[in-house]
Formats: C-alpha cells, structure tokens, sequence
C-alpha cells in the first residue's frame, strides 16, 4: 500500500492556498452540488456561518431546508441524523466543540456506531460529524480537549484528523461518500480562524476540483532515517518543527501524520520504525488507555527489531486548565520532542 | 396573586449591586481587549479564552440574590458573573480566577467560566443545560438532612432545549426538592433567536407538564423579578416543591467577546440600546426619591474602591507555577 497521497494527480492549474476552514466549506459545498441527499444542521451553523468560519455562504445556496440551526438539542439532533441516515439522507451533522459530546454520547456510541451492526448491515449510518478539538488557548477544563481516542475506543466510528486544507477537502470528501458514520474532527489551531491563532503551515494548496483523501491511509510528510516521529493534526506541525532542528544537530526524523485514527494505518507505522528502529509518538489527548499506547502497543506485539525504546509525549491526565502557565506546561510542543528524540537518538532516554 | 414588594434597602441594594456588576464587566472587557488589538486573537493579552459578558442581563441575578442566604446553593452556566458578583463570590479571589492566578478560587484552574466558591456555595458550568441536575441534588442534600437551604439553577432561554433540563424538572417536581429554576430569556442562543429553537414562544407553560408552578417575567424588571422569585422561594422553603420562572431580559453585547453579531436584524440592532435596565432602574429610584445624586455619588464610589481593590489585588497575584497544574485531581 501507498502511504503517501498527497501528490495526487491534477490539472495544471495556479496553485491556491486555503485554510482548513474554507476547504471544509469548499468540501460541503461541492458534495451538496452533486448529491441531493446531503444536509447539514447543527448549531449556529447558518446565518453566522459555524463558529469555525466553515459554513459561511452554505445557507444562502442551500436554503434553510439543507443547511438547519438546530436547538442547543444534542441527543434530538445527533440522533435524528442517525434515523435519517437510516432511510437514505447523507446528514453532516455539527456539534461545536467535542467536549459538549458528553450530553449525546448515547447517539454516538450506541445508536450510529451499531448501526449498521446489530441491524446485520440493513440499517446504514452515512453520516459525517463535525468537530473541533484542542486547547492552547485558554480556554480551560471543558472547552479544550480532544477525546480522540475516547471515541476511537468506541467500535463502529470512523475518525479521521487532518492537519492541513488539502487532507481535510480531501478526507470530508471521502467521509460525505462513506456509508459509515465519520467522526471529522478539525484542530482549532489549524483552522485558519485568526481569532484563535493560525499554524501557517495548515494553509496549503488546494484543489478546486472534488478529490479524495482515502480514510485509513497515513502520509509520510517527511521521510527520514533516525527516528519516527508520529504525530496527528496539531502535532504534525510541532513534530516538523522539531524535525528541522534534529536535522541541524545531524539526527534525520522521519514524520508521519496519521491522518485517520480508526482506521489506523499500522502499515505505515510498523514500514516506518522497522526502517528507524525508533520511535516518539506525539498526541495532544489523555494520556491513559490512548492513542499513543496503542501506537506502541502495535509496534511492540510484531517484535520490530529496536535501537531505542518506543516512547511517547502525550497531555498528561489532568483536565486542561486555564492559566496559560499550567496549560503550557500540559501542552506537547516542539522543544519537548527536540529533546525526547534527542535522548532516544543518543541513547540517553531513561 | 399574593403582591410582594421590595423594600427601600432591597431596592437600593439590587441598584447598587447592577451598577457594580456593569462596572465589573466593563473593567473586564477593557482587560480582556488589552493586547487583542488591532488584530483578535482569544489566546492573547493578560486575559486570554473566551468571554462572556452579561450586560442587561443584571435584573435576573439581583432580583433572584436578594433573596438568597448564605445556606442557598445556586449554579449557573457560561455568563455567570452577574449572579456571582449578587450572590456575594469573593471578588477579589473571582478577579483572580478570571485573570489565571493562583490566588483565584481554583487556583486559576477553572477560568471565567468555571467559578466556584464553596463558601457560598456558588457553581457554574460551561456545558449547556448540565448545571441543573447538581442544583437538583444540592436541593435533594438540603431535604435529606433536614436543614434550610434551597438550590436554584440558572440557565439560558437556548438551554431549555436540553434533555437535562426536562429530566430535572420532572425529578424535582416528582422528589418535591426546594429547587427553583430561573431562564434567562434574552432571546438568543449564540445566533439562534428563540423562535426558531423553542416551540413555544414562553417557557413557563412548560410548567404544567411538570406539575409546578411557573411564571414569565417582561420587561426586564428587578422589581418584577423579585416579586416572581421570592414567591417561588417561599414556596420552596416552606416545601411547597419546585418552580420555574423565566425572566425576560437583554444581551446588550455579543454572544461572546468578538461576536460582531452579523446575524441580528438591524432593527434589533438599533433597539438594543433602549432596553437596557440600568439606567431605567436608577431613573425609577430617582423619580420615587430614593436615591439621590449625593446617594449615587457615594454608591459609585464604593463600589469603584470594591473594584479597584478586587483588581489590584488579581493583578498582583502571582501566576501559579506550571507544574501547579498536577494537583487537585483527585481529594
Ligand atoms: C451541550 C452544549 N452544547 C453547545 C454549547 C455551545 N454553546 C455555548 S453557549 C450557547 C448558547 C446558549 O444560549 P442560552 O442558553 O440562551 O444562553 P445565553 O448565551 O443566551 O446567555 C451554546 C450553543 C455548549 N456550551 N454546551
């Protein structure tokens, strides 16, 4: 299998840079355009244009029938999609922040991740819900965490993250055409939201034609020797800062950006350390019974001859607080992975 | 109905306290812009996240405080400040919390839209409709024990669609806890108007269907407020079981700090002003000879001292240390 996608085929064409948020837009918009069946509807999603800046424009094509402001209702709404998915609708539904998920997990876990399951097949969920996640602003204990692996944990959901605007065109795409509920979750720092800080190297090139990302495929965003930095959404761009420096003290990173959480692209993860013999994963959720454990735990069960032991620089098991001291302090950043891949590439690691 | 009539010192008391909320938040919104211009970006200046303030909506908080005593627990939601400030939060620790020092209530932990004062015992949460069914226990506590004391909830018109809104008032009514839950209707839920969430245009019939008492109260009023709450408070005391009042109200500001409100009807818009209840309150006061401007002179400056000190003592307040951010997790 291919890890690497990015370099899909398109026309020659003047190259056009978007944030994640416009091509979220660009995304929906065009997949409306085909397919009838598509709506949308969450929260302040209309005539304010979603708090993300990535509906703007929808309500005024699509009217108020395909683009719906839903009640503060999170069980009625999420549920609904669930039900309206079931007989032939395409919902994306939106709830602003993930930490609000708390007051519907029930639709989550139970109703759209079964689906399709428990009705031997029959009942189809093909919806895609839309998400924001991560701190690093202050914004404290219920408006900042990521919960990724909380719902990678649940069986029946697919995740996927992306850490540009060409992945996350690309990979809603693929979501809107799956059969299955897709979780699309979108870092705050990376979209494009001014208001909230903007990490420049999420703004890329984007097609203006329809394309897909495929779910369940990694990329390799830089090839390397020494070490493989593993890193997803905000991480990636933390995890090439640092490899820039490591390169400068003569270590050569490899970084790979998941993109897709469940699936999990093992392939390029186990491919990637059996070449570096080492590896950080970086992961900006909890730390207990995560994502990162699980990355170490598939290298570990396959006996991938190592240099150095699998590590991993994750938030540690706190809610996120709200002095900018203590968040930074709990925050993944580029120094610390400059400093962990330096202990694993010396031998210093403890 | 039973008239209930606030006394002179109540009223000044709800004037004043409005006025030191409004000045709050004004220090506050000069605070929260410093270093966000000209561009805004929510993590920077000395008090960075999200804000809230709760300018016109003053009348719902001190008409419900002033009838609440040290043993009355009260939880709140995202715009909170109002109620803490009328329920009597230590100003000078809620100062801190908001600016991130380690002598604010939870040790900066918690932020603006997590204050809570065990002393007086005040509650908010930041996830909508989700502050109701602790206040319902706290009610619960209160009967179990045998001691005085009731709980109220606050919430927002837009958080009465929440499922837990509907399970608590139910369990209330059901248990007959001394619980009163108070709906701040200012009409909107971040750029959602009440018509559009809400089937029906006020929430007080919502009442029957759980078998209590509930009442709506226009106008924005403190006066009318305190009638409303204190008879749902007697009630509750005299353990007569729960209530639920909505107060008609006004968000003078955006949604949060940065809404430019693109979504308002320009005629809204334009209202906005008039509605504000501050001024008319103090020009009701003046107008009955209550309040004279030798009584409002000495009212601003106290509360421009009880504000400078809160402020001053916030801002020489250390930031905790970052490592601070491993304790407490657990009692
Ligand atoms: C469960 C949940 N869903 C959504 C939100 C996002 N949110 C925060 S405030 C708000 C609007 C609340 O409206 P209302 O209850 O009327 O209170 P107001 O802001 O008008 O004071 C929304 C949707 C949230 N905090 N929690």
């Amino acid at each position: 299998m291919n890890s690497s996608v990015t370099s899909a085929p398109w026309r020659n064409r003047v190259e056009r840079k978007l944030t994640i948020a416009k091509a979220i837009n660009e995304a929906i918009a065009q997949e409306m355009r085909i397919d009838p069946r598509v709506f949308l509807m969450g929260e302040d999603i209309g005539a304010i244009g979603g708090i993300w800046g990535h509906t703007g424009g929808l309500l005024d094509e699509f009217g108020a029938e395909r683009v719906r402001d839903t009640p503060i209702s999170e069980t009625a709404f999420i549920g609904a999609a669930v039900g309206a998915a079931n007989l032939g609708l395409r919902p994306i539904v939106e709830l602003m922040f993930v930490d609000f998920f708390g007051v519907c997990m029930d639709a989550i876990y139970n109703l759209a991740a079964k689906s399709s399951y428990h009705s031997n097949g029959r009942f189809k969920a093909p919806m895609v819900i839309l998400t924001a996640i991560g701190g690093g602003y202050s914004d404290s204990t219920q408006h900042s965490q990521c919960l990724y692996a909380t719902f990678a944990h649940l069986p029946g959901l697919k995740i996927v993250l992306p850490s540009n605007a060409y992945d996350a065109k690309g990979l809603l795409t693929a979501a809107m055409r799956d059969d299955n509920p897709v979780l699309f979750m979108f870092h705050k720092n990376l979209q494009g939201m001014g208001f909230l800080g903007t990490v420049k190297t999420a703004i890329t090139d984007v097609p203006d034609d329809g394309y897909e990302v495929p779910i369940g495929v990694a990329n390799i965003v830089r090839p390397g020797r020494d070490v493989t930095l593993v890193g997803l959404g905000a991480t990636v761009h933390q995890a090439m800062e640092a490899a820039g420096r490591l390169s400068q003290q003569g270590v050569d990173a490899e970084v790979i950006d998941l993109r897709t959480i469940v699936p999990l692209d093992r392939n390029a993860i186990v491919r990637s350390v059996t070449k570096t013999g080492r590896m950080l994963v970086i992961d900006d959720d909890y730390r207990n019974c995560g994502l990162a454990g699980e990355i170490i735990a598939t290298v570990a069960e396959l006996g991938v001859p190592l240099r150095a032991p699998l590590r991993r620089l994750t938030y540690p098991d706190i809610p996120t607080p709200f002095a900018r001291s203590m968040e930074q302090f709990a925050l993944p950043n580029a120094d610390r992975i400059v400093d962990e891949a330096l202990n694993l590439v010396t031998g210093a690691a403890k | 109905m039973e008239r209930l009539v606030p006394t002179a010192t109540q009223r000044l008391w709800m004037y004043e306290t409005m006025a030191k909320i409004r000045l709050y938040e004004a220090r506050i919104a000069e605070a929260y812009m410093e270093g966000k211009r000209p561009l805004f970006n929510m993590a920077k200046g000395p008090l960075p996240g999200e804000m809230h303030l709760c300018d016109g909506q003053e009348p719902c908080a001190v008409g419900l405080s002033v009838h609440l005593g040290a043993e009355d627990y009260l939880s709140c939601h995202h715009r909170s400040h109002a109620q803490a400030i009328a329920k009597g939060v230590d100003l000078r620790r809620m100062t801190a919390e908001i600016f991130g020092r380690s002598a604010g209530l939870s040790g900066g932990r918690g932020g603006h839209m997590h204050l809570f004062d065990f002393d007086k015992l005040f509650w908010t949460s930041g996830i909508i409709g989700q502050n109701m069914a602790p206040a319902a226990g706290a009610a619960l506590a209160r009967k179990l024990n045998g001691e005085a004391g009731i709980a109220v909830a606050c919430i927002g018109e837009g958080a009465v669609n929440q499922g837990a809104f509907h399970e608590v008032m139910n369990l209330a009514a059901v248990w007959k806890l001394p619980f009163l839950c108070i709906i701040e209707d200012n009409g909107w839920a971040v750029s959602v108007p009440k018509h559009a969430s809400t089937a029906v245009p006020e929430n007080h019939v919502r009442a029957a269907a759980y078998g209590m008492s509930g009442e709506y109260v226009a106008g924005n009023d403190p006066d009318r407020v305190f009638e409303a709450v204190g008879r749902a408070v007697a009630r509750a005391r005299a353990g007569e079981g729960p209530s639920l009042i909505e107060i008609q109200t006004t968000r003078l500001q955006g949604h949060f700090m940065g809404d430019t409100e693109g979504y308002l009807p320009p005629d809204e818009r334009a209202a906005k002003a008039a509605l504000d209840p501050l001024p008319r309150y103090r020009e009701r006061l003046v107008s009955e000879g209550l309040l004279s401007a030798d009584l409002e002179a000495t009212i601003d400056t106290r509360i421009r001292r009880e504000l400078d000190d809160a402020f001053e003592f916030a801002l020489a307040a250390p930031e905790p240390e970052g490592a601070a951010a491993l304790e407490t997790l657990f009692a």
